[in-house]
């Protein structure tokens, strides 16, 4: 394509294109989409283990004295009260309410925080975060993004495999934990969350090592995913994904994310439009159905009921072991109970679907 | 491997024509590996006429969704049901559990509209 010159390029971009992966534009970076077979990618992270490169992701260090009062009052969630070594999700909300981007905010230490905005969301982030940085000598905001790779290790045998090659055994880490270990040698951070609904961890190491470590895993057993295998799991475990199924224009309530805001925080950004939303309640709601007609929705199909247009598929798509076709979608609030009946136009023709509770799938 | 014996048109549909004149039509190889894991074939149902090039049907893999037209006019005479029930045999084996339609034809002359496999191969290698 034309414009590839202009994409950037992980430092696992020649691993990918050695592995034979098919490269697409995402979020300003070329990244595979697949390596062989998109389903058999997401069948070895529900069976074995699958590894991701997330380096297009950003990497934002938030440090000094200020730091953690400053990050309180722009996530969704305290910092103050975080201790060293701790992850959290949540989101980025602007004065209105809308969500400005989802991120993972890990503390590193008392004065140390780093932050994970989507790809194609780092530089609004950036914007946002130096908006309300009224103290830049206590608080210093500085795009690590470059520096550093991030591989996601997602599956079942993730933790056996990965303890063949940690310098400490990481079985003992809870969810949303980190730790500073070794692989092969050489430096990781390693945190205990994923997108892909498996158990698993997130590795940050230095970009010169990440071509190393992705083909040792490689060797062990591990099987190369792409964004395909990547979306089809985050589907099913009913993430989120940003810019399609939550944005600006949408609020925490409305998206359903109502449980990683604490927005009655004092000196919170967003804290008056959220209490407001949260006391009025909100016209129209994120729902997760099943297609029971023949058919597969996609994003941005209609979304109809009685044959009139309600609202508008924001994910769809197939389940990794295709027994169910699958999405989510806006709809008004009196259609987004558990058991309503939709229809959705594909391509002109409405194919029966059912409001489901979220997630699609739970791992065992 | 691509069949030799088979015709192909430039929309990566096969033609194999059977001994009672009828034509059985699937797609190609190289359509399936492009598209990936087809996960959704929609065709129409036997007894309805096909024109040639025009679309007849629908086939979706993960992330893409593409049309399919049919590279005969006439009528279907039987539909491959095992195709719609598991649209992987798209991939496993496109020119055989894989078919698509048994057809018959209209007009045996638009045979000669479609690719031998040599021109085919061709056009492949002159647009990779």
């Amino acid at each position: 394509m034309s414009d590839s010159q202009d994409l950037k390029h992980t430092s696992l971009y020649k691993t990918h294109t050695s592995l034979g992966a098919r490269i697409v534009p995402f979020g300003g970076w070329a990244m595979p989409i697949q390596y062989q077979s998109i389903l058999q990618e997401a069948r070895a992270v529900r069976t074995n283990v699958g590894l991701f490169d997330v380096s297009h992701m950003g990497r934002l260090t938030i440090r000094g004295s200020g730091a953690a009062p400053f990050l309180s009052r722009v996530l969704s969630v305290g910092a103050i009260s975080m201790r060293p070594g701790r992850a959290r999700y949540c989101l980025i909300c602007n004065e209105d309410g809308g969500i400005i981007d989802d991120c993972i905010v890990y503390r590193n230490g008392d004065e140390d925080f780093l932050l994970i905005p989507n790809a194609a969301n780092t530089a609004s982030v950036i914007d946002w975060l130096d908006q309300w940085n009224t103290k830049p000598d206590t608080v210093s905001i500085k795009n690590v993004t470059n520096d550093t790779a991030m591989i996601a290790v997602q599956g079942p045998q993730s933790i056996p495999m990965l303890n063949e090659v940690t310098a400490d055994d990481i079985s003992s880490v809870l969810p949303f934990r980190t730790v500073q270990t070794q692989i092969d040698g050489r430096d990781t951070m390693l945190a205990h969350t994923g997108y892909t609904g498996e158990d698993g961890f997130e590795a940050i190491v230095s970009a010169e090592d990440a071509g190393h470590i992705w083909a040792l895993l490689v060797d062990k057993g591990a099987t190369s995913c792409g964004l395909g295998a990547r979306d089809v799991l985050r589907l099913e475990a009913g993430l989120l994904l940003h810019g399609n199924d939550m944005s600006v224009n949408d609020n925490p309530y409305e998206a359903g994310l109502e449980r990683f805001i604490r927005p009655d925080r004092r000196g919170y950004v967003a804290r008056e439009a959220l209490l407001r939303i949260r006391d009025n309640g909100v016209e129209r709601k994120l729902v997760g159905f099943i297609m029971t007609g023949r058919g597969i929705a996609r994003h941005g199909h209609a979304i109809c009921a009685n044959g009139r247009q309600i609202g508008e598929v924001t994910s769809g798509g197939p389940s990794s072991l295709l027994d169910r076709n699958i999405g989510l979608g806006y709809v008004p609030a009196d259609f987004s109970e558990v058991g309503t009946c939709l229809q959705i136009d594909i391509r002109g023709r409405l194919v029966d679907a059912e409001v489901t509770s979220l997630p699609f799938y739970i791992r065992s | 491997m691509t069949p030799e014996n088979l015709k192909y048109s430039e929309e990566h549909e096969w033609v194999r024509v059977e001994s009672d004149g009828q034509v059985v039509v699937g797609i190609t190889d190289f359509a399936a590996e492009s598209l990936g894991d087809v996960v959704f074939v929609e065709l129409p149902d036997v007894g309805e006429q096909l024109t040639q090039f025009e679309k007849m049907g629908e086939i979706e893999s993960v992330k893409a969704v593409s049309d399919l037209y049919s590279p005969v006019s006439g009528t279907i005479t039987e539909r491959n049901d095992s195709v719609i029930d598991s649209p992987e045999l798209v991939n496993d084996s496109p020119f055989e559990s894989g078919w698509m339609l048994r057809v018959e034809l209209t007009d045996t002359g638009e045979l000669d509209k479609l690719m031998s496999h040599a021109d085919y191969q061709s056009m492949l290698e002159a647009q990779s």
